[in-house]
């Protein structure tokens, strides 16, 4: 049973994934199309972030949000990302002892 | 990794673009980690047998829906209403998927698939600031290194968590919680900093997310601020700015 809903997730999951692979080939997209899709990683991104970056730790939202204001600091600075991530993971580590 | 230094003074393309792709991995392989072993630990206590955990994490291989699925498969829910409620979560790919691929048209379908099926969130949103090497010899190589780093850290990641349970102190796995977000902002800043409108785009991303979510499941919030928020790229974006 639990292998049959494993493969349902895994259908469930690839197929949104990978139907513009197929599309995309007989697709000509207007301009403006394709200004929408180049905003969309931008656009994901904001998504992505925010509110969830709030439940970094459940109970205390601003936690989070003070990482994430060290990341855009430390970004801003022009540090590689790998710098920026361990910034903030340090960050959240000293506010949570 | 480390294996190649003395190759490096006469790397080939390929090579090169291996080590690129698996350099812009490595963020999110840390931010994988502490995830993918929570939810080793999670699905173990849901029930699920270690090879059908990890069997999970090949086949499906994205994080929220994971979870939610070994948290609902643990409490009893339905197997349509576990595989009806990871499309909602996952559908975002979609978009992401459709943004990603009109990037990679010269590239072949043989290609195309695969790299399609490896894309999450975090592949997504490194991938797709990175968009010059599409155009670069050896490109696709670049692409599927990032995304195979991440792919095997988040296998290994949830076989070690079934294996072992919890590794990482918990402090430290909750600090560790904030990687990716950490991580999506030190690829938005930059851009933000070449060009503002970009950060606009962002922000009512934000936005629309956050009042979508007062109505609506996350996975819907996210669709509809990435796919909303992204049409205000129409009028804040200049065409050809930085692709086609």
């Amino acid at each position: 049973m639990i292998i049959a809903i494993i493969i349902g997730m895994s259908l469930a999951t690839m197929i949104p994934r990978v139907i513009p692979a197929f599309i995309v080939d007989k697709l000509q997209f207007r301009d403006w199309i394709n200004r929408w899709l180049n905003a969309i990683p931008f656009a994901a991104l904001g998504a992505l972030i925010f509110p969830g970056i709030l439940t970094v730790v459940p109970d205390k939202p601003y936690i989070g949000l003070v990482g994430g204001i060290v990341a855009i600091a430390l970004a801003y600075l022009g540090l590689n990302v790998i710098l920026v991530v361990i910034g903030s993971i340090v960050t959240v580590f000293l506010f949570t002892m | 990794m480390g294996t190649n230094i003395a190759e490096k003074r006469k790397t080939s393309p390929s090579m090169q673009m291996v080590q690129r792709g698996m350099a812009v991995g490595f963020p999110i392989m840390l931010g994988y980690l502490p995830i993918a072993l929570t939810y080793g630990v999670l699905a173990k206590q849901a029930g699920l047998t270690l090879t059908e955990l990890t069997l999970m994490s090949v086949m499906v291989f994205a994080g929220a829906s994971q979870f939610m699925g070994a948290n609902m498969i643990a409490v009893g829910a339905g197997a349509f209403e576990i595989i009806v409620a990871t499309f909602v979560l996952n559908f975002r790919h979609f978009v992401m998927s459709l943004s990603f691929m009109n990037h990679l048209r010269d590239i072949g379908r043989n290609w195309k698939v695969p790299l399609s099926l490896g894309l999450t969130d975090e592949t997504f949103a490194v991938s797709a600031l990175h968009t010059k090497e599409a155009k670069e010899e050896k490109g696709i190589l670049f692409y599927t290194a990032l995304i195979l780093t991440a792919y095997i850290a988040w296998v290994l990641g949830s076989l070690l968590g079934g294996l072992l349970g919890e590794v990482i102190p918990e402090q430290l796995s909750q600090s560790m919680g904030i990687a990716l977000y950490a991580m999506f902002i030190g690829l938005l800043v930059p851009s933000v900093k070449k060009e503002l409108r970009v950060g606009l785009i962002a922000i009512i991303a934000m936005l629309i997310n956050v009042i979508c979510s007062q109505f609506m499941s996350e996975g819907w919030a996210i669709v509809l601020g990435t796919v909303l928020g992204g049409l205000s790229g129409v009028f804040l974006l200049k065409g050809e700015k930085e692709t086609s």
